[in-house]
């Protein structure tokens, strides 16, 4: 029988997957994969933990959730080819001058 | 009737401020008359009101909430009993008087806004003292007076030592204040209340040595504000302000708040028959030792300021003997004749450019009659002639310490009393009389000030009548003191006072005719002790000024060790740390994630761990 805590499990394994991916990879769109990673470890947190309190309100935000993160992904996969036209990579590194004095 | 209240506690707060708001304009005349219109108003509430409290009993007013806490609750209140509203007259006629006068005597000074500023503040200070129903309001109004004060004496601050005469007024004050606070404290502690009314009805289940420190620390209190022995030296120094403000401080307020709390507390000091009998022998003491200084100073105002200090003695010798209504009506006298002094003391400075040694005038009566005949009204009244006011008070004074069968006290009295005679007539003769000593044509002051200077000389002469109508008023809540002496006995008394006061008048008056003092007697040692004021000021600044000036050094010196050094050391590893973590905004994406990434882990285990 597959209990809250089986869920719960997946959801923390999907999260660390996605905050070592976040730390460790060099591409955007790899970032980007982490970062649906790491949304959907608190979707599928708040999916089990909705169904076991028999509360609709943590679906509705996991939906909520997937259309943000849908939005977001539209709008960052834009910025990321603009990126690549201007300057031919989309390697992290690339994206040095964030800070003002360098 | 609260309309009265409210006007006479309010009038010289609004005069301060509406002077203060033109404090750095240019100065007018307008102010002047404007701010001496609003204390004349709230003199004659102060009138009303005391008529009031005469016919109909006591006035009791509720302002609002001040203190609620624990069990302290604490209201802004005012009282107005005969007692309070005697001292609101008298505060009220000299200050407006005072005021008035300013105007001409402040004409030419640039600060001529800022001083009525400062004057109605101190009148204003000197009311919430006297009306408050508390010994926080009261305490507040006495520090009210004592920062009035530090800004009158230094108002000439730019001049050089006016500063350190204010500061020394002022710290001589603090030192006394940590006592009265200690008294308050004490009383809160073991009644429970700091409403007089509450105190009072609670005193006599006290124990005994309680009361006793109460009455102690309060006293000590007193000892500062009206500058008793030890602590007299900043009396004299205070003469470096304006003198309408001398004539202010020494009349009927600053000073004199010492004596009132002690009329006001008397349930305690009445309680307290050793600190009484101490105030009492304090008292004597002062009363001569300050006359003794007057006989041979030069300076005319500090002159006159011994003679505050040693009159001020005779008042706690009063209020040390339980005889609170007669400490009360020598201090309304005293204010009276001794404003007229200081009054009449300025215009003679003017006439003589701001030249303050009486070694250096003379002969001025022919210059300057109207103010010659009001300060020779004052003389008298202050050594104590039938029929001037000083007769009936001081006297008084003097038979009730042969009364209580202190004749030591009674003999040092008369001795002060023959004194004050003395000296009184000596800063007259030497001033008004005898060959000038000076070039130029010195000139009487305005005649707007020589007339407001008329009520306090009729006041010097007629106050004294006044006695019984006093005495039935204040004895409504003063304790009455009867003096069990035989009519002959006390005609006796007053007879050999008036004698020995005469002849010492006399004598004064011949021995600076004649000039029989040659000037060697300044050599003598009695003459060198006497002018320098008993080494006192000295002694102060060898053994205590110095010795703290030394442990300051040390402080001063320890602070800049730890407490400096700590806060430089804290200040320079937090710009260390700033400038190490500084390197965290890098500008790489990939290695703020990782930083966010700690952060989030930083905030999840002190989440769990807290």
């Amino acid at each position: 029988m597959i209990g809250l805590n089986h869920y719960l499990a997946v959801s923390i394994i999907m999260f660390v997957l996605g905050l070592i991916g976040v730390m460790k990879r060099k591409n955007f769109i790899m970032l980007f994969f982490s970062t649906e990673i790491l949304l959907n470890a608190a979707n599928v947190a708040f999916v089990a933990i909705s169904h076991y309190y028999m509360d609709i309100t943590g679906q509705v935000f996991a939906m909520f959730i997937i259309a943000i993160a849908a939005s977001e992904v539209a709008v960052g996969l834009g910025l990321l080819i603009l990126w690549y036209k201007k300057n031919g990579s989309i390697e992290l590194d690339s994206l040095i001058n964030m800070r003002r004095d360098r | 009737m609260m309309f009265f209240v409210l006007t006479a506690l309010f009038a010289p707060l609004l005069s301060a401020l509406l002077a203060g708001i033109f404090a750095q304009y240019k100065k007018s005349v307008a102010i002047g008359v404007i701010c001496s219109f609003l204390i004349v108003l709230s003199t004659i509430s102060s009138f009303a009101l005391l008529e009031i409290a005469a016919n109909d009993g006591d006035i009791v007013v509720y302002l609002s909430d001040f203190i609620y806490v624990g069990f302290l609750n604490l209201d802004h209140g005012l009282i107005i009993d005969t007692v309070s509203a005697v001292m609101m007259v008298t505060v009220g006629i000299v200050s407006s008087i005072v005021h008035i006068y300013s105007i001409g005597y402040m004409e030419h000074d640039a600060g001529f806004n800022r001083f009525f500023s400062y004057l109605g503040l101190f009148v204003f200070s000197m009311l919430v003292l006297v009306m408050s129903d508390n010994f926080v309001g009261l305490f507040i109004g006495w520090e009210g007076v004592g920062l009035c004060s530090w800004l009158l004496i230094g108002f000439w601050y730019e001049r050089d030592g006016i500063s350190w005469c204010a500061n020394e007024a002022f710290i001589m004050n603090r030192v006394a204040d940590l006592g009265m606070l200690l008294g308050i404290f004490m009383i809160y502690k073991y009644t429970g209340s700091l409403k007089y009314d509450d105190v009072f009805a609670l005193v006599p289940n006290l124990p005994h040595f309680v009361v006793a420190w109460m009455g102690a620390f309060l006293f000590i209190g007193a000892m500062g504000k009206s500058a008793q022995f030890p602590f007299h030296t900043w009396l004299a120094d205070a003469m470096a302000g304006p003198t309408p403000v001398s004539a202010l401080i020494h009349a009927a307020t600053m000073v004199t708040a010492g004596v009132y709390l002690m009329i006001r507390a008397n349930e305690i000091f009445s309680a307290a028959p050793q600190v009484s009998e101490f105030i009492a022998y304090l008292g004597a003491f002062v009363a001569v030792f300050a006359a003794s200084m007057a006989l041979v100073h030069k300076d005319l105002k500090k002159i006159i300021a011994y003679s505050t200090l040693s009159q001020l003695g005779y008042m706690f010798v009063a209020a040390g003997l339980g005889a609170y209504w007669i400490a009360l009506f020598h201090l309304v006298t005293h204010a009276f004749f001794k404003s007229l002094l200081f009054l009449g003391a300025g215009n003679v400075m003017h006439a003589m450019n701001d030249e303050l040694d009486i070694k250096k005038m003379g002969g001025l009566y022919k210059f300057m009659r109207p103010t010659a005949i009001l300060m020779i009204i004052a003389s008298l009244a202050l050594a104590g002639f039938y029929p001037f006011a000083g007769f009936f008070s001081k006297d008084k004074i003097l038979e009730a310490a042969f009364a209580d069968g202190n004749y030591l006290i009674w003999a040092v009295l008369l001795v002060g009393a023959i004194m004050t005679a003395f000296y009184s007539f000596r800063l007259i003769m030497l001033v008004f009389f005898g060959k000038p000593k000076y070039e130029h044509h010195p000139h009487e002051a305005k005649i707007f000030m020589l007339i407001a200077l008329a009520p306090l000389g009729i006041l010097a002469i007629i106050a004294g009548f006044f006695e019984h109508k006093f005495h039935s008023a204040v004895t409504k809540i003063l304790p009455n003191y009867e003096m069990d002496i035989e009519h002959n006995v006390a005609l006796g008394l007053i007879l050999l006072t008036l004698v020995c006061v005469l002849l010492s008048t006399i004598f004064a008056i011949f021995a600076y005719k004649k000039e029989i003092f040659k000037p060697s007697i300044e050599n003598s040692k009695i003459y060198k002790i006497l002018s320098n004021q008993y080494f006192i000021p000295q002694f102060y600044d060898k053994f205590l000024v110095k010795g703290y000036y030394k442990i300051s050094q040390q402080f001063a010196k320890m602070d800049e060790a730890f407490i400096d050094k700590s806060v430089d050391a804290i200040a320079y590893s937090l710009v260390k740390l700033g400038s190490i973590t500084n390197e965290m905004n890098s500008g790489n994406l990939s290695f703020m994630l990782r930083w966010m990434v700690v952060g989030f882990a930083v905030m999840l285990a002190l989440a769990f761990l807290i």
